[in-house]
């Protein structure tokens, strides 16, 4: 009567420390330039070296420019920390995927996408949206740099047992309705210290339904509700998505994986500390109007008016009132990508939208894919073409404007309609205005100029 | 910053709005340094300055609250990104208690490991609390780790918080995570030999 959560836990539990927390072994620890630094710099004050350097994969991706990426980055603290990086890995012997490099990318879209994400790993990253990975059904969170040194020092952490929770979502999501559309409506619902203390699995028909790419959406936005990662159980979905990437199990190896991944789900009598049902029916595409991912409505509805001096200081910095309608509202900038929505399958849908049309004027588009892998394609299938006749250009991979560490910041007091994770005060540049929201949805806004539903774009 | 922490007497300054992000605690812009000192300054940044740099109406500017080693937050504090930096920051300014409704877990676990106390309090303990800082500013609160009890000094008002025993040794000692798995290495290596079927 064991969770998913539970099973993948338990087995990495190297030992119960009393009174404490548990030690938890770790398969896989993914390091960028931000958040490890200050951990290499550790295990050199202490002498030591990574315990399982073959378990750690490191790339830059928060800081890195979306264009010229083979010139200098002209930001010289910048550049120093993906130098750092570089000259770390080389010093430590781990593996790095340098700046231009072909396996390159965000961490979270890399990890999957090259298989080196697997169902039933514990994997750890210093970035809260590594919950990305519990899509595969992986353990996977956040973590501070400090414990990104434990666990270079002795793939290990000391970590407290989560409570398990488990959302449900019945039915099928409706036409122009997303991944990213579920979390927020979920988050809207929940807030976003909903599922403090938990894991969450997401579970029911709408999950079941949703592609590797929505999983990890849906997943990566488990941080947003507070939760300490979500994941869903491994599939048909997970074992297609995962066949023949290049590090994930080959042959023989493979065959035996699947068989051991198939035992991979929560038992039928499992009980979890917290159970939530939500219907699909209800779901319609979502916009965020406050600063916070919880701040959200339904693209028709209204914003409401402000309850706490936290909502209205929101609204005032949002220059939104309470009773407006968000359709309708111009709009200066449009981000697709980051480890949300930077994956081929938000280019096809970002495309979908905008083929045969343009690009509004006055609009700014920065349209950054998630790895190198993820512009090839989009090459490959045309829609980089399709993307260009409409006015738009894409650029080149890496976090770009979901945090703004690099040039890529939206000005003060402009409206940005992002497929990003976060819309607090200044994410996305000093004074910048966020509105979350699917590929579809920030499609919309870049030919109409403003806040508009994808649904009557789509043929 | 790895000082231990027994028994703390100290104004605080008030912060009182929920879910404040780690964004706002430190801004992405100032975590491209490659150590982990001179966060402080930093600290909640674009609350405290204007873009040119000019101080803004803001708690942290206010004279009267200057010195004061413990924050007090709402609900949900630390939320968002994971970064260190922002308990580096907290840590770096001085405080060594963050007082608060409730936490976000990795920014709660990050403030441990740097020796800053996350302490929960009930919404009445809280709302006193406020209420005191409101009325005088030089209001004191003693934290005993010991006793695991906040107390508000001027009227004796004391509740228990919880931390696990693990951490709160921790804290007392000035002990971290590292010291302490360094030492596990034969039980990791009994793990992997039992365990790892999972591909390298």
């Amino acid at each position: 009567m064991n969770t998913l959560f539970d099973k993948i836990w338990d087995a990495h539990v190297v030992q119960h420390v009393e009174d404490g927390p548990d030690q938890l072994y770790i398969d896989r620890l993914y390091c960028h330039e931000v958040t490890s630094p200050q951990a290499f710099e550790g295990l050199r004050r202490r002498g030591i070296r990574p315990f399982r350097p073959e378990r750690i994969t490191c790339m830059p991706d928060h800081n890195i420019p979306t264009l010229c990426q083979s010139e200098p980055i002209a930001d010289p603290v910048g550049r120093r920390q993906v130098e750092t990086l570089a000259a770390n890995t080389a010093e430590f012997g781990l593996t790095h995927y340098g700046l231009c490099d072909p396996r390159s990318g965000i961490v979270h879209v890399v990890g999957p996408e090259r298989g080196l994400t697997q169902p039933g790993m514990t994997i750890v990253c210093g970035d809260s949206h590594t919950s990305t990975h519990g899509a595969v059904g992986a353990v996977a969170f956040g973590i501070g740099t400090s414990e990104v040194e434990q666990v270079m020092a002795s793939q290990c952490i000391l970590q407290s047992k989560p409570k398990t929770m488990r959302i449900t979502v019945d039915g099928r999501l409706g036409r122009g309705v997303t991944a990213k559309d579920l979390a927020l409506f979920l988050m809207s619902r929940l807030t976003t210290a909903g599922a403090t203390g938990h894991f969450i699995e997401y579970a029911g028909e709408a999950v079941r339904g949703l592609t590797m790419e929505g999983r990890l959406t849906l997943c990566n936005l488990s941080i947003e509700m507070g939760a300490r990662g979500g994941m869903v159980a491994p599939d048909e979905v997970t074992f297609a998505y995962l066949k023949g990437r290049l590090e994930a199990p080959q042959d023989k190896a493979w065959d035996e994986a699947v068989e051991r991944w198939k035992g991979l789900s929560s038992d039928a009598d499992a009980v979890f500390d917290r159970e939530v049902r939500f219907s699909a029916a209800d779901i319609a595409p979502m916009v965020t109007y406050g600063t916070n991912p919880g701040m959200g409505i339904a693209i028709d509805g209204t914003i409401p008016e402000p309850v706490t001096e936290s909502d209205a200081k929101a609204l005032r910095y949002m220059q939104f009132r309470g009773g407006e309608r968000m359709l309708g509202k111009p709009i200066d900038y449009v981000f697709l990508g980051a480890c949300t929505n930077g994956r081929i399958e938000d280019f096809r849908a970002f495309a979908s939208v905008v083929k045969g049309r343009r690009k509004a004027d006055g609009v700014t588009a920065w349209l950054v894919p998630g790895s190198w892998q993820v512009l090839q394609q989009v090459e490959q299938e045309g829609i980089g073409q399709v993307l260009r006749d409409a006015g738009f250009e894409v650029r080149q991979p890496g976090c770009s404007a979901c945090l703004a560490m690099n040039d890529d910041k939206v000005p003060a007091g402009k409206l940005c309609v992002s497929t990003s994770n976060r819309n607090f005060e200044g994410r996305q540049g000093a004074g910048a205005r966020t509105v979350l929201a699917s590929p579809l949805t920030a499609a919309a806004a870049a030919v109409r100029g403003c806040i508009a539903d994808a649904r009557e774009l789509l043929f | 910053m790895k000082q231990p922490l027994t028994r703390l007497q100290s104004t605080c300054v008030p912060l009182l709005l929920d879910n404040i992000d780690t964004d706002q605690i430190i801004p992405a812009r100032f975590l491209k340094a490659t150590g982990r000192e001179g966060f402080g300054e930093n600290l909640f940044r674009d609350w405290r300055y204007d873009s040119a740099g000019r101080p803004l109406p803001f708690v942290m500017n206010d004279a009267a609250y200057r010195g004061a080693s413990i924050l007090v937050a709402g609900e949900n504090f630390g939320c968002g990104s994971s970064r260190e930096h922002a308990a580096w920051a907290i840590a770096d300014a001085g405080f060594r208690v963050v007082i608060a409704k409730s936490f976000a877990d990795i920014h709660r676990q990050n403030e441990l490991n740097n020796f800053v106390l996350p302490l929960q309090v009930s919404p009445e303990f809280h709302a006193t609390l406020v209420e005191a800082i409101g009325r005088d500013a030089s209001t004191t609160v003693t934290i005993d780790l010991p006793q695991q009890t906040v107390t508000l000094d001027a009227t004796g008002l004391t509740e228990h918080f919880s931390i696990n025993g693990y951490k709160k040794y921790c804290l007392l000692h000035a002990l971290d995570d590292i010291d302490f798995l360094l030492e596990t290495q034969q039980k990791i290596l009994r793990y992997e030999t039992e365990h790892c079927t999972t591909a390298r």
